[in-house]
C-alpha cells in the first residue's frame, strides 16, 4: 500500500474508499509491521476510527478541507490532549498531554485522522534513533540499518507504508536526514513559520516542525495545514504563507541553482556524490542554470551547532524536575535528591551528555569562550548564505555524506555520530528553510538529495523537488517486504 | 581542553544530575572528545562580530498585559507525580 496523500484525497472525494475503511487498512499494517520497525511509540486506534467516521460524515456532506480523512502519525514530541507524549524518553513515559500543539490542533482542524505518536530518538537528540527509550527503529530498507534521527519513526512509516504522512521536527537534521535515509521527502521551513507551541522544547532557537510524505506535493498539502502564524508561539512570524501548491506545476527554466563546493569535498561518499550529479543532470535538462558557490564555515557549523544546541537544552531541559510532570525518583531524602535522582534516572546517556556539555558552556568563566563564541560563528554562518544567495535563487547539495549505517556503528562515538550532520545543521543555525528528496540508490539504500531555500521561500523548494518528481520515479519506490 | 572526573562531578551537581559512579570515566571522555570538536571555533577570528541569537534577527514579540490563559489547575496536577489540597508536595524543605 503506497498511496499518497493526494491519492488519498482522490480517492476519497471519488467514493472510491471511506476514510474509515484507509484507516482500518493503515490500522492493519501498522499492526502487522510495527512489531519489525518499531516506528510507533503509540497507535491511537480506538481515536483513529472516531475521527475516520467524523471524516466519512463531513465528506458525505461536502466536507472540502484540505485532509479531510486523511490519516497520519504524528511524532510523539507534539502535545497531543489526552495522548501520551512521550518524547522518546523515560522522563516523560508517563505524560498524558494535558492540551495539543498548535500543529497537532491546525491538522486535526484541517480534518486529518490520527494514527498514531511515531518513535524519535529521546527529546530529538541523535541521528540515528538508537537513543530512545522505546528502542531503535529499523530502516524498512534493510532493518539491519538505522532509519536516522530524530524523526525516525515518522520516515520509516511514511517508507513502509504505515502511514502516508507523519509530521516531523528539525533542529540540525531531525527531518532533512531521516528522510534520506529512508527514501521519502520532507521539509523544514524557514525558523518561525510553523509555530512551536506545544513542541517539546530542545533548542529553541533551532527547532522547527514541518512533514514528511511521499512527494513535495504532499509535502505542500501538509505545511500548508501546518504553517501560519500563532501568538502563542512568540518567534512566530507574522508573514504571510501563500499558496505552497500554486507554483508547483511551474517550470525551472533559467533557475539559477548553486552547489557549495564545500558540500562536495572530502567526507562525502563518492558513490553518493554519483547518484546526486545525476539528479543535477536532470535539473540542468529541465534548464536549470547550474554553478559552484561557497560556504566557507561549513566545516566550522558542526562545533557551532552543537554549543548552540547544547547550551539551549541545558536550559529547556532543566524543567524536568520531578515535581510537576514526568518521572519522579522512589523515595527522595531531600529536595535535591529528589531533583538529582528523577533527572539521572529519567533521562538517557546522549541526553545526560548534552545537558552536561551545556551546562559548562554557560557555566560561569565558560560563556564567553563558548557561546558567545558560537553565536558570532552562527552570524559568519548566516552571512555565508546571504553572500551566495547574491548568485542563485537556491542551494542544493547531498543531505548527508553517507546512506544509512548499520545499527549500532556509531553508537560508540558520539563524535562521529555529531559529523553525519554536516549538510543539514548549517540550515537551523542560519534559519533557512531545506528539504530533502529521493534521489536513487547506494547498496540498495536511499539516497537523499538537499535543497536550500531563502528565508520565507518554501513554495520554490516545493516547486523543483515536485518539477524533479515529475521526471523521476525515486520517491514512489517501496522496499519490497513492505510493498 | 581535558576534563578531569572532578570536572563532570561539579558540572553535574550544577545540572542536579545524578550520574552513575561507574559511568563518570565515560562521560569524561566523551565530554572531553566533544569539548575537543568544539574548540575548532578557536580557528577563527569573530572579534567584533555581533552574536546571532535569533536566526532571523528578531526581536521578542511583546503583547498586552492581559490575561489570555485560562486555569487548568486540576487537568495539570492529574498527571503530577504527588499533589495535595491542590498543592504539588515535595519533600520538607524547612526544618
Amino acid at each position: 500500500m503506497s498511496y499518497t496523500v493526494t491519492e488519498i484525497r482522490q480517492g476519497l472525494a471519488a467514493g472510491r474508499f471511506s476514510s474509515s475503511e484507509i484507516t482500518r487498512d493503515y490500522l492493519a499494517r501498522i499492526a502487522e509491521h510495527n512489531p519489525q520497525l518499531n516506528c510507533f511509540i503509540s497507535v491511537t486506534e480506538e481515536l483513529a476510527m472516531q475521527q475516520a467516521q467524523a471524516a466519512d460524515a463531513a465528506l458525505a456532506n461536502g466536507d472540502t478541507g484540505l485532509l479531510t480523512g486523511v490519516p497520519l502519525a504524528h511524532k510523539d514530541l507534539f502535545c497531543t490532549d489526552g495522548v501520551r507524549t512521550s518524547c522518546g524518553s523515560r522522563m516523560l513515559d508517563n505524560f498524558i498531554a494535558p492540551y495539543d500543539a498548535t500543529v497537532v490542533e491546525r491538522i486535526r482542524e484541517a480534518g486529518a485522522v490520527m494514527l498514531g505518536k511515531t518513535n524519535m530518538d529521546e527529546f530529538a537528540m541523535g541521528s540515528s534513533n538508537e537513543n530512545s527509550w522505546y528502542g531503535n527503529v529499523a530502516n524498512p530498507w534493510n532493518t539491519a540499518h538505522v532509519p536516522g534521527g530524530s524523526s525516525g519513526g515518522s520516515a520509516a512509516a511514511v517508507a513502509a507504508g504505515l502511514a502516508p504522512a507523519a509530521t516531523g521536527t528539525d533542529t540540525g537534521g531531525s527531518i532533512r536526514q531521516p528522510a534520506a535515509l529512508c527514501g521519502v521527502t520532507g521539509i523544514k521551513p524557514t525558523y518561525g513559520r510553523v509555530s512551536r507551541y506545544g513542541m517539546v522544547a530542545f533548542a529553541s532557537s533551532l527547532d522547527q516542525g514541518g512533514p514528511l510524505a511521499r512527494s513535495a506535493a504532499d509535502c505542500a498539502l501538509l505545511l500548508q495545514a501546518m504553517a501560519g502564524f500563532d501568538p502563542r508561539d512568540s518567534t512566530s512570524s507574522e508573514i504571510d504563507v501563500g499558496d505552497f501548491s500554486a507554483r508547483l506545476d511551474q517550470g525551472i527554466e533559467g533557475l539559477r541553482i548553486g552547489l557549495p563546493k564545500e558540500y562536495f569535498a572530502e567526507g562525502l561518499d563518492s558513490r553518493l556524490a554519483s547518484v546526486i550529479e545525476t539528479a543535477i543532470g536532470e535539473l540542468r535538462k529541465l534548464g536549470a542554470d547550474v554553478r559552484e558557490v561557497s560556504l566557507p564555515m561549513t566545516g566550522l557549523s558542526i562545533p557551532t551547532y552543537y554549543v548552540v544546541a547544547m547550551a539551549e537544552c541545558s536550559s529547556n531541559l532543566s524543567r524536568f524536575d520531578g515535581v510537576r510532570f514526568g518521572h519522579r525518583c522512589a523515595d527522595p531524602v531531600d529536595l535535591e535528591d529528589l531533583y538529582k535522582r528523577s533527572r539521572g534516572e529519567g533521562f538517557g546517556a546522549e541526553v545526560k551528555r548534552r545537558i552536561l556539555i551545556g551546562t559548562y558552556a554557560l557555566s560561569a568563566g565558560y560563556y564567553d569562550a563558548y557561546y558567545l563564541k558560537a553565536q558570532q560563528l552562527r552570524r559568519m554562518i548566516k552571512d555565508d548564505f546571504h553572500k551566495a544567495f547574491a548568485d542563485v535563487d537556491l542551494i542544493l547539495g547531498p543531505t548527508t555524506p553517507e546512506v544509512a549505517f548499520e545499527i549500532g556503528a556509531k553508537t560508540g562515538d558520539p563524535v562521529s555520530m555529531y559529523l553525519q550532520d554536516i549538510y543539514t545543521i548549517s540550515l537551523n543555525l542560519a534559519g533557512l528553510p531545506g528539504m530533502s528528496l529521493p534521489v536513487g540508490f547506494v547498496d540498495g539504500l536511499p539516497v537523499g538529495m538537499q535543497l536550500i531555500g531563502n528565508y520565507f521561500d518554501e513554495a520554490r523548494l516545493l516547486q523543483v523537488a515536485h518539477r524533479y518528481q515529475q521526471v523521476s520515479d525515486w520517491h514512489l519506490q517501496t522496499p519490497e517486504a513492505f510493498a | 581542553m581535558t576534563l578531569k572526573s572532578d570536572d563532570v562531578r561539579s558540572i553535574a551537581q550544577l545540572a542536579r544530575l545524578h550520574i552513575e559512579e561507574d559511568a563518570f570515566e565515560h562521560y569524561v571522555d566523551d565530554l572531553s572528545s566533544i569539548l575537543a570538536l568544539v574548540e575548532q571555533m578557536n580557528q577563527v577570528d569573530s572579534a567584533g562580530i555581533v552574536p546571532l541569537s535569533n536566526p532571523l534577527d528578531a526581536s521578542q514579540r511583546l503583547r498586552a498585559d492581559e490575561v489570555s490563559e485560562s486555569d487548568h489547575r486540576d487537568k495539570f496536577q492529574a498527571i503530577a507525580p504527588d499533589v495535595a489540597e491542590g498543592l504539588y508536595r515535595v519533600p520538607r524543605v524547612i526544618e
